[in-house]
């Protein structure tokens, strides 16, 4: 508080509103949506060679706290107007039950399914019915780590202090 | 190989030790942190430290690496990171609540306000 | 088909109903509590299912994945983990059913169902697991979720007590997944039944298994609270509300506890003389530091508390001996312990929300106006006293004679004396609550409470229905002890995959 009061004292307020930070708001851009992709990247390169659900969703939500320096909270709740709770939920939701789907069929819990179809560019590609798991993993880690990196952030949003329930 | 990086897990584990034993907060977490760390690179050598190719798919390669220790710790790294997320919620909770970072101070049974 | 299902819905369960409920979003209370109770009931009914199922075919196993038993995951569920299932499930229900009107809307609506739910997944998950690792990750599933419920609702005590809490148990679920790697270094599997085996024809140096045996008791003793590992649990357990209270007491010690009964009769069997003995040692102490514990205090929640340890003791005194007796014993009077602390807790709880006070001192003659509940705590007192017709006592008598029986003569006393104390803390409780000096009704509380005292009467009625029906159930017990007592039974079903 006092530290506020001193800065506007300064002038601080009139610096900040110069000072808009073009160049990190225009590299996070271009950056995030760098990252973005590596994180899919890795997420599709899961299953045979090292990767998957986990660490793509953490490296999403990286690219996202990096927006969050540039920008401020509310520019990034109005780029993804989702709540990370019901996100959290959604790839819960996915990861219990894909291995759920296929338990109807007869077969035990988790027991994967793999298809072979062509695409017109990539060729031969599998479909992995432990890539549907693995987009929920991805969406629960990276929502449990925005949640909590905000909840870190903000002050008057301390009353809700739970979500970091699993991963 | 082994024996060093199983002496690099003992000179983890005694940081941790310490860190634990001191009375802030987040030195406490960090500790708890570093701890298992070490406890991670301990549990990566019981496999065997060696060269090996990936263990699915290829049939070239011809020595694999053991791939459960590895399996096992990913699990582990994802448990302590949602462990030590929301703890560090906790431990700034418990400092807005309490007024105090200092473990010395948050004995018996405090007064609640509600 | 059926053992394919069967084995998994114990935890698939309660986790989708976890995930529903947070799709339902904090506002709606109403609809979580429905969801919540429902599970619960359908947990119950489907443990029974489990239990006649059991009773009839055998054990039910699936491999997770279709990865065969060595190298997958496998869910085994034999007689014990269907019985401790039941035990889950009634506590689960009742709990619920509890908190409707004691949680407080401001923890409802912070997750508190869910919470409850996910849980429970790791409580069911953790009993029926057949892979050591995977017992590991069902550990953490519970814990943490038992991190968010000791914080929930963030008062100051809740707070300090949590952070402890959850300081002790992630030191020991670090040593955990070291002993873990230890066994993976000395045996080159993780599957439990396997591990047996080649741990009976086991060539290397036995020192290693011993150590193995040292740590996994330090991780274990630390869950289940044993002597010298139990001294954060009086004060985490005091912090939350009574509902959690009732959740981790009758529960997250148990898992302690069944967790050292499965590592001790299927790992370590190579050198008994000194693990089993070490196990007793320690079994002794905590009735011992219990039993203080339970005198010394006026606070009836402390009572309970201590109550546990001693519990937890006697647990294990029966489970250190290993032999058919002995673990009929434990196993019988675990189960009973799961439902009367949960009964004695909904019932001190009830007290407690009704007068405000926890202190027996300030209470008094409350007979008068809660004849019913008077009786009820009576009742459940002689019960968890092991008062004859009642069920404790045959646990007892079980656990005792198999320390007779192996020349543990002193532990045996201890055992029984500490009935004795057990009998005094919790008559002392219902005399000075209950008779006595009448204390200022005016002060009583304006609740509803119908569906704290029906808890409470659900539980009890269980344990009455438990000591009557022992000649009924006896064989259901009996063939829960045989996979301890003669662990080539539990790892039998690894024949029939290879």
């Amino acid at each position: 508080m006092n530290l506020k009061s001193t800065l506007k004292k300064l002038g601080y307020a009139k610096v900040h509103k110069q000072m808009n930070d073009v160049f990190l708001k225009y590299t996070a851009k271009v950056v995030f949506l760098i990252i973005i992709t590596f994180s899919i990247n890795l997420f599709f390169s899961g299953h045979y060679t090292p990767g998957g659900g986990f660490v793509g969703g953490l490296l999403a939500a990286a690219a996202i706290v990096l927006l969050l320096l540039a920008y401020d909270l509310k520019t990034i709740n109005k780029m993804i107007p989702f709540d990370h709770k019901w996100l959290i939920a959604l790839g819960l939701t996915l990861s219990v039950f894909v291995p759920l789907v296929l338990m109807i069929f007869g077969q035990p819990f988790f027991t994967h399914q793999a298809l072979y179809i062509e695409l017109p560019i990539f060729g031969e590609v599998p479909i992995h019915t432990a890539v549907f798991f693995d987009v929920g993993v991805y969406i629960t880690v990276a929502a449990t780590t925005l949640l909590i990196i905000t909840l870190l952030a903000t002050e008057q949003a301390m009353s809700d202090s739970e979500g970091a329930d699993r991963s | 190989m082994e024996i060093l990086v199983i002496i690099l897990a003992g000179i983890l584990i005694g940081a941790s030790v310490y860190l634990m034993l001191s009375k802030s907060l987040l030195r406490i977490i960090i500790g708890t942190g570093v701890l298992s760390h070490g406890i991670l690179l301990m549990l990566l050598t019981m496999g065997g430290l060696k060269r090996g190719g990936i263990p699915v798919l290829d049939d070239s390669v011809q020595s694999y690496s053991d791939p459960l220790p590895q399996a096992m710790l990913l699990t582990v790294i994802v448990i302590t990171f949602a462990l030590t997320a929301y703890m560090l919620v906790i431990a700034i909770r418990v400092y807005k609540e309490l007024g105090t970072d200092n473990v010395e101070n948050m004995k018996g049974v405090p007064r609640d306000d509600d | 088909m059926m053992t394919d299902i069967l084995p998994l819905l114990p935890v698939l369960v309660p986790v989708i109903a976890g995930i529903v409920m947070l799709f339902t979003g904090r506002r709606n209370v109403y609809l979580q509590r429905v969801i919540a109770s429902a599970t619960g009931l359908i947990l119950v009914i489907l443990s029974v299912v489990t239990i006649i199922y059991i009773a009839g075919n055998g054990m039910a196993v699936t491999h997770v994945g279709n990865w065969n038993a060595p190298y997958g995951i496998s869910m085994v569920i034999d007689m014990l983990a269907a019985l401790l299932l039941f035990g889950t499930a009634i506590v689960t229900f009742t709990v619920v059913v509890f908190s409707f009107q004691s949680i407080g809307a401001v923890r409802e609506r912070f997750f508190y169902y869910p919470m409850v739910m996910f849980m429970i997944t790791g409580v069911n998950g953790a009993f029926i697991t057949g892979d050591i690792f995977n017992m590991f990750v069902f550990f953490e599933v519970f814990l943490l979720a038992s991190y968010v419920l000791i914080t929930i609702g963030g008062t100051k005590i809740q707070l300090q007590e949590g952070f402890k809490y959850y300081l002790v148990n992630v030191i020991s679920s670090n040593f955990f997944v070291l002993s873990v790697a230890y066994l993976y270094v000395s045996v080159g599997t993780l599957n439990m039944a396997d591990i047996h085996q080649k741990l009976s024809a086991f060539e290397g140096d036995a020192a290693i298994l011993t150590i193995i045996a040292v740590v996994m008791l330090f991780v274990f003793a630390t869950k289940a609270g044993l002597f010298p590992f139990y001294f954060w649990l009086p004060g985490s357990y005091f912090a939350p509300p009574i509902p959690i209270m009732a959740l981790f007491g009758a529960l997250l010690t148990k898992v302690g506890v069944y967790a050292i009964a499965r590592t001790y009769s299927l790992f370590f069997i190579d050198n008994i003389g000194f693990t089993h003995q070490m196990l007793l040692f320690l079994a002794v102490l905590t009735i011992i530091m219990g039993s203080i514990g339970a005198l010394a205090y006026t606070d009836m929640k402390k009572i309970i508390i201590y109550n546990i340890l001693i519990a937890i003791g006697v647990i294990t005194a029966g489970y250190a001996m290993m032999d058919e007796a002995g673990t009929i014993g434990a196993t019988y009077y675990l189960i009973h312990d799961i439902i009367i602390k949960a009964g004695l807790f909904f019932l001190i709880g009830f007290i407690i929300y009704r007068t405000g006070e926890s202190d027996i001192n300030r209470l008094g003659g409350l007979i008068k106006i809660h004849p019913v509940a008077g009786w009820t705590f009576f009742i459940a007192a002689l019960g968890i006293a092991g008062v004859p017709p009642f069920s404790g006592f045959y646990g007892k008598l079980f656990i005792t004679e198999s320390l007779i029986d192996n020349g543990h003569v002193f532990s045996a006393i201890i055992v029984l004396l500490s009935s004795l104390v057990v009998l005094y803390s919790i008559m002392r409780i219902f005399i000075s609550v209950f008779w006595g000096e009448n204390m200022d009704f005016s002060k009583l509380k304006p609740i509803s409470y119908d569906k704290l005292l029906f808890s409470s009467f659900v539980m009890i009625a269980l344990v009455v229905i438990l000591g009557f029906g022992a000649d009924i159930f006896y064989p259901i017990f009996e063939s829960a002890a045989q996979s301890l007592y003669d662990p080539a039974s539990y790892s039998g079903y690894l024949l029939e995959v290879e």
